[in-house]
Order: C-alpha cells, then sequence, then structure tokens
C-alpha cells in the first residue's frame, strides 16, 4: 500500500478509496493505521472523521443494498470504522482540540436503533469543535436518557435515528426529553430527507448531517415550549389505526404467510422464514407510515424492498399478493388501505416502466 | 294653560325629562351647542362642585371630559377618566333639540378596581402555571437555579440572584439580570454580609422576607445591567426539610419599594421554586449514592488479556434497569505464562436483588482466583459459600474460562455449570458447540462438572453467552424463542469476524428478534485469538506502520 495522492475530487476522497479496500478485507489494524497515516499527512481530523471514514460508512451501507455484503460483513465493516473513531479520539492531537468550552452535549441513539455510528461521527465532531459531549452510545432506553439529562442538564441532547421504524420510539423520546426542559436536536436517515419527521414529531432542531448539527448548535437551539401536548402533535392518531396494526402485528404477519402459502402451493420459497421476516418488516413499516400519517414513507420502502429483491434475482411482483392479503385483512382501515394501494401502483408503474425494481436503488441507506 | 296641545306637550315632556334628570342617580350635565353647561343635576353638583348653569364646560369639568365633549358625535364610545379620587364613565346622549348633548357620568372606581385585581391574579395565576411546570420539569439543580432566577428576574423584580446552600467552601449562584440572561457561578461569600440571608439560607426556622437596605449591599452581591439597586429583598426558599437556598429579589434605581402583594406573591413563587431545587437536589444525592453502589455492579471495561482479543456486551432486562442477573468477568495472568480467567454467568432472577448477588459471586471469584488451575474446586467452594448464603435463595449458573496463548493459538479450558454451552466459530465458519456438563451452583450439596479443552487457530473465536439470547422471544410471528439453531446459523456468517462486531452482530439479531419488547438481561464475551504476530506487536493506537 502506498499512501494515497490527492486527487482532482479532493484531499479526502483517495483516503476513503485506500480505506474502503482494507474496511472490506477486514483488517482492522490496517484501517487504524491508515486513519492515523492519513491525520499526520495534514488531512483535517473533521474532514477525515466525516468524509473518510463517513464516507466509507455510506458504501458499506450501499453495497449491502447492491448484495456485495452481507449484514455479518456490513457488521464488521462497522466495527472496524468504529475503532477507527475510537483510535483518532485518543491521538493527542484531536484531544487537546476538545476542550468542551462551548457547554454540554448529550448524543443517544433511540431506543431499538442499533446503528450507533452516525451518532459516533457527531459525537467526535462536536468533540472537535469544542462541546463536551457525553457519548450514550446505540439503542438507549428512554428512562436512561432521562435519567442521564436530569444529573447531567445538558445544554442539548442529540438523538439519532436510522430506521423509519424507530420514528414511534422518538417521538416518545424527544417528548420526554422535551418535558425535562432540554432541547432536542434530530438527525439520521429516519427523519427523512428533507427532515420532515423530524418537524412532526416537534424536535426543536433537525440536522441534515454532523456538520449541519454542529453548525446549529453553534447558532443555539430555541427552548422546547411547555404548553405543547403531545396527544396534539399526529391528532391523525385518533382513529386507531396505528394502535391496532401494531398491536397485531404477529398475527397479521401469520395469517398474510398462511394466505402467500395457501394461494401458491407450488411456491416453497413462501413457507421459508424469510418470507415471515418480509412480511413483518411490510407490516412494521406501515405501522409506521400510519403513525406519521406519510404515504411517502411507505411507497419508498416498498419500492426499496422491491429494487433489493431484485437484486437477489427475486422479482419485484411476489411482494404484490402479500400487499393484497395485508389489504383485504386490513379492509376496516382506510388509511392503512390507503397506504397499500399506493404501495402497489408504485411496484406496478416500476414493472410497466422496464424499471422492474420501480425506483432503482440509488441510495444508500433504508428511504425515510 | 294649555295655548297649544302640541306645545303642552312639548313643555310637559321637557319638564318631566328635567325632573327626571335632577332625580337620577347619576351625575348628569347638560351642555348646549356654545359649549356652556346647561343644566347640573344635584347629582352632578355633589361631584363637580364648581358647577353651574351658564359657565362654559371647560370651568365645570375635567379635561378629559371637555375633550371629549369636544370630540363628539354619533357613535362616539364612552370617555373615561378621573374626578377627584374616583374614575368615571362618561355616557353622552343628544338632547331634545339635537344640538344639546346630556353627559351620564357612571363610577366605574369599583368595576375598575375589580378588573385591575382580577387582571393581576389571572397574570399571577398564568405566572405560577408557567413557573410550576418549568420548574417541575427538571430534576436538575443547575436547571432549577437557572430558571428561578430568570422567572423571577421577569416577573418579579428587574433582576434576581438565587444562592444554594454551599457545597464545601462555596455557593453555588445564579442571577439574571434586566436582560434576560442567566449567569451561574461558584462563590465564596459571607452570607453574614448580608443581612436575613444566613437564615433563608438554614431554611428553619421559617423567617419572613428581609427588606435591606441597598447601601448595605455586600460587594460580593451581583447587579449586572442594573445600575444603581433601588430596592432589595431576601426570600428564604422552602425545601422539604432541607433548605433549598435564598431569592433575592433586586430591583431597579426607579423602584424603592416592592408592594406587600409582590412581596406576598414572591413567596408563593418561592415556595415552588424552593420545592423543585430541593428535589432536584435529593434527586442528584440519590443518583449519586446508586451510581457509587452500582459500579461495582457494572460489568467491567474489556480490556485485551495477554494473547487474546476480547469483547464483550451487556444489556440489562428492563428498560430502566442499568444492573441486572446477568455477569461477566475478567482477571488477567498474574504473569506472561499463566492463564488468564474469564467468568460468565447468570444469577435467577432480575433487577437489583439478583444484581447484588452477581457482586456477591464475583467478589468470591476473585478471591478464589489463585486456585483457578482446577476448575471444579472453584465451582465447589462457591457453591459451598451459596449454600450458606442465608440471604439469597437463589443459584446461577456460569461458564468458567481459563485462557493460555499456545504459539499463534489460544488454548481454553472450559468448564460449564449448567450454563449455556459456548460456542466456537471456526475460520472457515463452521460452529461447534463446547461439549462441557457440569450441574449448577448454589442448589446441591454436591456439584458434578467436567472441563474441556478447545484451541482456537488464529482468527477463530469463542462465544460465551447467557440465555438472554436464545430465550429471546419474538420474531416476525412474535412468539417464538430465538433459539441455538439461529444463533448457530448466524454464527456461521461470522468467520473472521473482530470480536466486538460479533458482540454486537449477536446483540442487534437478538434485539431485532425481540422487536420493541424488553426482555431478559443479556451478556456476551467473544474470546478471539488473534491474527498473526503483527496484532500483538501493534496495540493499535501506535504511530503507523503503514507504509510499504
Amino acid at each position: 500500500m502506498s499512501a494515497p495522492s490527492p486527487g482532482l475530487k479532493g484531499l479526502a476522497d483517495p483516503w476513503a478509496d485506500a480505506l474502503w479496500r482494507v474496511v472490506r478485507e477486514g483488517s482492522e489494524f490496517d484501517a487504524v493505521d491508515m486513519a492515523l497515516s492519513a491525520l499526520e499527512s495534514g488531512l483535517d481530523a473533521e474532514d477525515l472523521i466525516l468524509d473518510v471514514i463517513g464516507a466509507v460508512q455510506a458504501r458499506v451501507g450501499a453495497e449491502w443494498a447492491a448484495n456485495r455484503l452481507t449484514v455479518a460483513q456490513e457488521h464488521t465493516a462497522t466495527a472496524i470504522n468504529d475503532r477507527v473513531i475510537g483510535a483518532l479520539a485518543h491521538h493527542p492531537g484531536l484531544r487537546s482540540r476538545s476542550t468542551g468550552h462551548l457547554g454540554r452535549v448529550a448524543v443517544a441513539c433511540v431506543d431499538g436503533e442499533w446503528h450507533a455510528l452516525p451518532a459516533r461521527l457527531l459525537t467526535e465532531v462536536l468533540r472537535l469543535r469544542g462541546w463536551q459531549v457525553d457519548y450514550l452510545g446505540a439503542q438507549v432506553p428512554g428512562p436512561h436518557l432521562i435519567s442521564h439529562l436530569h444529573r447531567t442538564g445538558p445544554d442539548v441532547v442529540a438523538v439519532s435515528a436510522s430506521l423509519p421504524t424507530r420514528l414511534p420510539t422518538a417521538h416518545a423520546t424527544i417528548s420526554a426529553c422535551q418535558a425535562t426542559g432540554t432541547p432536542v436536536l434530530v438527525g439520521g436517515a429516519a427523519f427523512g430527507a428533507d427532515g420532515r419527521f423530524a418537524r412532526l414529531l416537534r424536535a426543536d432542531g433537525w440536522a441534515r448531517d454532523a456538520r449541519d448539527a454542529a453548525a446549529l448548535l453553534a447558532a443555539g437551539l430555541p427552548g422546547p415550549s411547555l404548553d405543547h401536548q403531545i396527544a396534539d402533535d399526529l391528532p391523525h392518531l385518533a382513529d386507531q389505526e396505528y394502535t391496532m396494526v401494531a398491536r397485531s402485528a404477529p398475527r397479521l404477519v401469520r395469517e398474510t404467510v398462511a394466505g402467500l402459502i395457501e394461494r401458491f402451493p407450488g411456491q416453497p420459497s413462501f413457507a421459508s422464514p424469510h418470507t415471515a421476516e418480509d412480511v413483518a418488516h411490510i407490516v412494521e413499516y406501515l405501522a409506521t407510515a400510519l403513525y406519521v400519517d406519510d404515504t411517502p414513507l411507505f411507497r419508498d420502502f416498498i419500492a426499496w424492498t422491491a429494487g433489493i429483491l431484485e437484486v437477489r434475482g427475486v422479482p419485484a411482483r411476489v411482494l404484490l399478493p402479500a400487499l393484497e392479503l395485508l389489504g383485504e385483512r386490513l379492509a376496516d382501515f382506510p388509511r392503512a388501505c390507503g397506504l397499500l394501494s399506493a404501495a402497489r401502483d408504485g411496484i406496478l408503474t416500476g414493472i410497466r416502466g422496464g424499471d422492474p425494481a420501480g425506483l432503482r436503488v440509488s441510495g444508500l441507506e433504508e428511504p425515510a | 294653560m294649555r295655548s297649544s296641545p302640541e306645545r303642552h306637550d312639548h313643555q310637559g315632556t321637557a319638564t318631566t325629562a328635567a325632573s327626571m334628570i335632577d332625580a337620577a342617580p347619576y351625575p348628569v350635565l347638560l351642555v348646549g351647542a356654545d359649549g356652556t353647561v346647561g343644566r347640573v343635576n344635584p347629582a352632578a353638583r355633589l361631584l363637580l362642585r364648581s358647577a353651574e348653569p351658564g359657565m362654559p364646560l371647560a370651568d365645570a369639568a375635567p379635561g378629559w371630559l371637555v375633550e371629549a365633549h369636544l370630540g363628539y358625535g354619533d357613535g362616539s364610545p364612552p370617555a373615561r377618566g378621573p374626578i377627584g379620587a374616583r374614575t368615571f364613565e362618561a355616557h353622552a346622549s343628544r338632547g331634545d333639540d339635537g344640538s344639546e348633548v346630556v353627559w351620564w357620568l357612571v363610577d366605574d372606581t369599583d368595576r375598575r378596581l375589580a378588573v385591575d385585581a382580577l387582571r393581576v391574579q389571572q397574570e399571577r395565576t398564568d405566572f405560577l402555571a408557567e413557573a410550576s411546570s418549568r420548574l417541575l420539569s427538571s430534576l436538575n439543580l443547575d436547571r432549577c437555579m437557572r430558571v428561578t432566577a430568570r422567572l423571577a428576574a421577569q416577573n418579579l423584580a428587574e433582576a434576581a440572584l438565587v444562592i444554594a446552600p454551599s457545597t464545601g467552601r462555596k455557593h453555588p449562584i445564579a442571577y439574571c439580570g434586566p436582560d434576560g440572561v442567566v449567569v451561574r457561578d461558584e462563590l465564596v461569600i459571607d452570607p453574614a454580609e448580608l443581612p436575613g440571608l444566613a437564615e433563608a439560607l438554614q431554611g428553619f426556622p421559617p423567617v419572613p422576607s428581609r427588606w435591606i437596605d441597598p447601601a448595605t449591599a455586600p460587594a460580593w452581591l451581583p447587579s449586572a445591567g442594573l445600575g444603581q439597586i433601588g430596592a432589595m429583598v431576601v426570600t428564604a426558599l422552602p425545601g422539604h426539610g432541607i433548605p433549598a437556598g435564598a431569592l433575592v429579589l433586586l430591583g431597579g434605581s426607579a423602584r424603592s419599594s416592592f408592594s406587600e402583594g409582590e412581596e406576598v406573591f414572591a413567596r408563593l413563587f418561592a415556595a415552588r421554586a424552593g420545592a423543585a431545587m430541593s428535589a432536584a437536589r435529593l434527586y442528584a444525592e440519590q443518583a449519586s449514592i446508586t451510581q457509587t453502589l452500582m459500579r461495582e455492579l457494572l460489568p467491567p471495561r474489556v480490556s485485551r488479556l495477554e494473547g487474546a482479543e476480547l469483547a464483550a456486551g451487556y444489556r440489562p432486562g428492563g428498560p430502566a434497569e442499568r444492573i441486572g442477573g446477568d455477569f461477566y468477568d475478567l482477571h488477567p495472568a498474574a504473569d506472561a505464562a499463566g492463564e488468564s480467567l474469564i467468568v460468565l454467568g447468570d444469577v435467577c432472577g432480575k433487577g437489583l436483588e439478583a444484581a447484588v448477588l452477581t457482586g456477591k459471586i464475583r467478589n468470591t471469584l476473585r478471591a478464589l482466583l489463585p486456585l483457578a488451575d482446577d476448575h471444579h474446586l472453584v465451582l465447589n467452594l462457591l457453591n459451598g459459600v451459596l449454600l450458606n448464603d442465608d440471604a439469597h435463595a437463589r443459584f446461577v449458573t456460569l461458564v468458567l474460562a481459563s485462557l493460555r496463548r499456545v504459539g499463534g493459538s489460544l488454548e481454553l479450558r472450559m468448564t460449564n455449570a449448567g450454563h449455556p454451552s459456548p460456542l466456537i466459530v471456526r475460520a472457515d465458519g463452521r460452529v461447534e458447540t463446547v461439549e462441557s456438563k457440569g450441574t449448577l451452583i448454589g442448589v446441591l450439596d454436591q456439584i458434578k462438572s467436567q472441563t474441556v479443552t478447545v484451541v482456537l487457530a488464529p482468527g477463530e473465536s469463542c462465544l460465551l453467552y447467557t440465555d438472554g439470547v436464545t430465550e429471546a422471544k419474538g420474531g416476525p410471528l412474535g412468539d417464538e424463542l430465538y433459539g441455538e439453531e439461529r444463533l448457530c446459523a448466524a454464527l456461521e456468517q461470522c468467520a473472521g469476524m473482530p470480536g466486538q462486531a460479533m458482540v454486537e452482530h449477536v446483540q442487534m439479531l437478538a434485539s431485532q428478534w425481540t422487536g420493541h419488547v424488553h426482555q431478559d438481561d443479556m451478556a456476551l464475551v467473544v474470546v478471539t485469538a488473534p491474527r498473526g504476530a503483527h496484532l500483538s506487536a501493534v496495540g493499535g493506537h501506535g504511530p503507523g506502520r503503514f507504509t510499504a
């Protein structure tokens, strides 16, 4: 290996390519060495964290979606990236920059969210910029976070969520944090590329990425308003559709899988555990879309699933009977039926348009 | 005399109107088109003593009424203003001939006072409601002090200072000036220098608010943005049996005192602020006690043992728990030739009580370390300790693993006491179960155990886990156990994976399996034989080896 020279794309990109190669090989120590070399070669620490490590992590997600990495390999790559950040955080040159004089921030992932790397990247960027950061990690149960806020009284709590299905939990977490008087900054793919779910769930701020988050914190977030009632945020929940679908999810999955097996007796693949998992995912996204009352969320998830299936050699139309069976079971739920038919139309449009995936897998993460 | 019925009628009506005006219980003034006073009824005469018919209105009535008369037109709203010590509402109507204006004066002093009082009460209620919700929202003392200072400065005075009881030599303070900016500080102060402060900080016996001559304000008293202090009052913040601190209200030079109403109201506010601050203080004390006690029970940080890479993960069951009945411990070898010991176990039960027993077991095992060459002996002694422990009628399952580096490989001596079997992930992706059966500890007088030895080639791993992983209940259908079979199938994909990634991967799979439901505690340790000499030579934090 030789140290990459700066190319036309900027200083960071060659390092990102090089780091990707060693991460792909699963070579933890080479990855750490390379990151430290990048730092010593003069690459700015923040650029290293976001444009090298962050870029490699984005590529990990994309490669997984394109079926070029297994979930286990994705985990390996993520763990290596995490180790690299850990090593950088101990580097004397970076530690000396972490003065903590700007104030205190708590960074946590919503409960159930195990994609911790975005929060980790943010943590290090904020430390570099002069914040004292308490990094609470992945899957932080709400009560832990709240007692942390009471004990430490940070200026802001930053909450990260990658999977849209964490949005109901995120809503509870946001309101609980705000009830302590702490402003909540949210970020991560779950809140939508345009941050619309951050606004819907009444977060005090939404950050597109770590740099955006740092800028928002520097400008100062307004405090949460105390007169708002969480029940007013989502008036559509009054129809109970979310509650019913979420509560009866296992039964919906069981009945849908049974229906698929009955309808397609010649298809042994429907009896495989993967079918139940796929249907469970669909139901989970359906419930989430009902919670936030957002059709694109569900439609894009189905299109994304169709794309993943195509990449794995399964035709997108296998999703249609599952959507149909769910629609039959949820016939009394108008919002759910609307979501299911929008998703079906999305797949059909994709098939007719010669783009079998509906929307080709172009993004890096699951849709939000 | 009746010269004409019409005239008679007109005269009669005018007379009736005049007598009615005279008899009216309200002061009434008739003002002619030329601006002179026509008629003044007795009630008006009592009120406007100088008013006489024929004089210009300007001489008879206060300026605001004169102004209202000059501006009067149809549809004008009633005018309002003071006469003497009272206030009046003046309603006008046209006289009979259309050029006269009749002014009716209605005394609205009491109503206005009531309205003002109501408004003040409403504002105070709103303020107290806001103060309560702001103060109750936080259990953080620092935040409570800031909120108290800001609310007091913005609603009760021009500036406010909150002084908390001392922590050591210094008193934490929060000051909010007229600009609304709160400053937190720690000051070395002598409370005796500010009259009333020492008593207020003691909290008991209860002391009334104390007026202070601003001239006696000590030098340390912050007053930024206030200029000259015009008035100053010290109020105790009553706590829950412990003093919560004192509130000093500061008025600017334009204010020479606080009214009695303001002072009473300040005490209402102080009661709420004091309750919130003392609750926050109690919470902080309790949290710190819990943290100190819990520190011993938390799983240890994973460090590298000689010749082995280690990774571990721990997740207690309940969402509010930090510790539980699962535990692991790592004991490095005393010397390079010796064996390191890893323990992973599961006390029956959950929560704090189970966690306390894990602490005892970990301490006992630490004491038994010198005997760790003989796993059976260690387990036997632990069994005796638990059987004799009357306080805990509980049992434990655990795995002992002694590690030794042999060349590039890692030799593990493992003994299983009623625990789920450890799993080996081979370099080629095969997953093997470590078959070592033994009885659980703390139930039977005599235990059985069997120690087996396995060897990990470089890059191979051994996973120790608790049943929180395999007994995770959920899955797409909601009621299946995750099970050893699924775990093994998942591990087959994990050949060559770094230990930490393997731990996180299994944790993720189990928590995905259970969905939103929190279940049993879960503890995992992965021991990996390092790949190649490079790994032990470069600690991971050294300077770059990456050159060629």
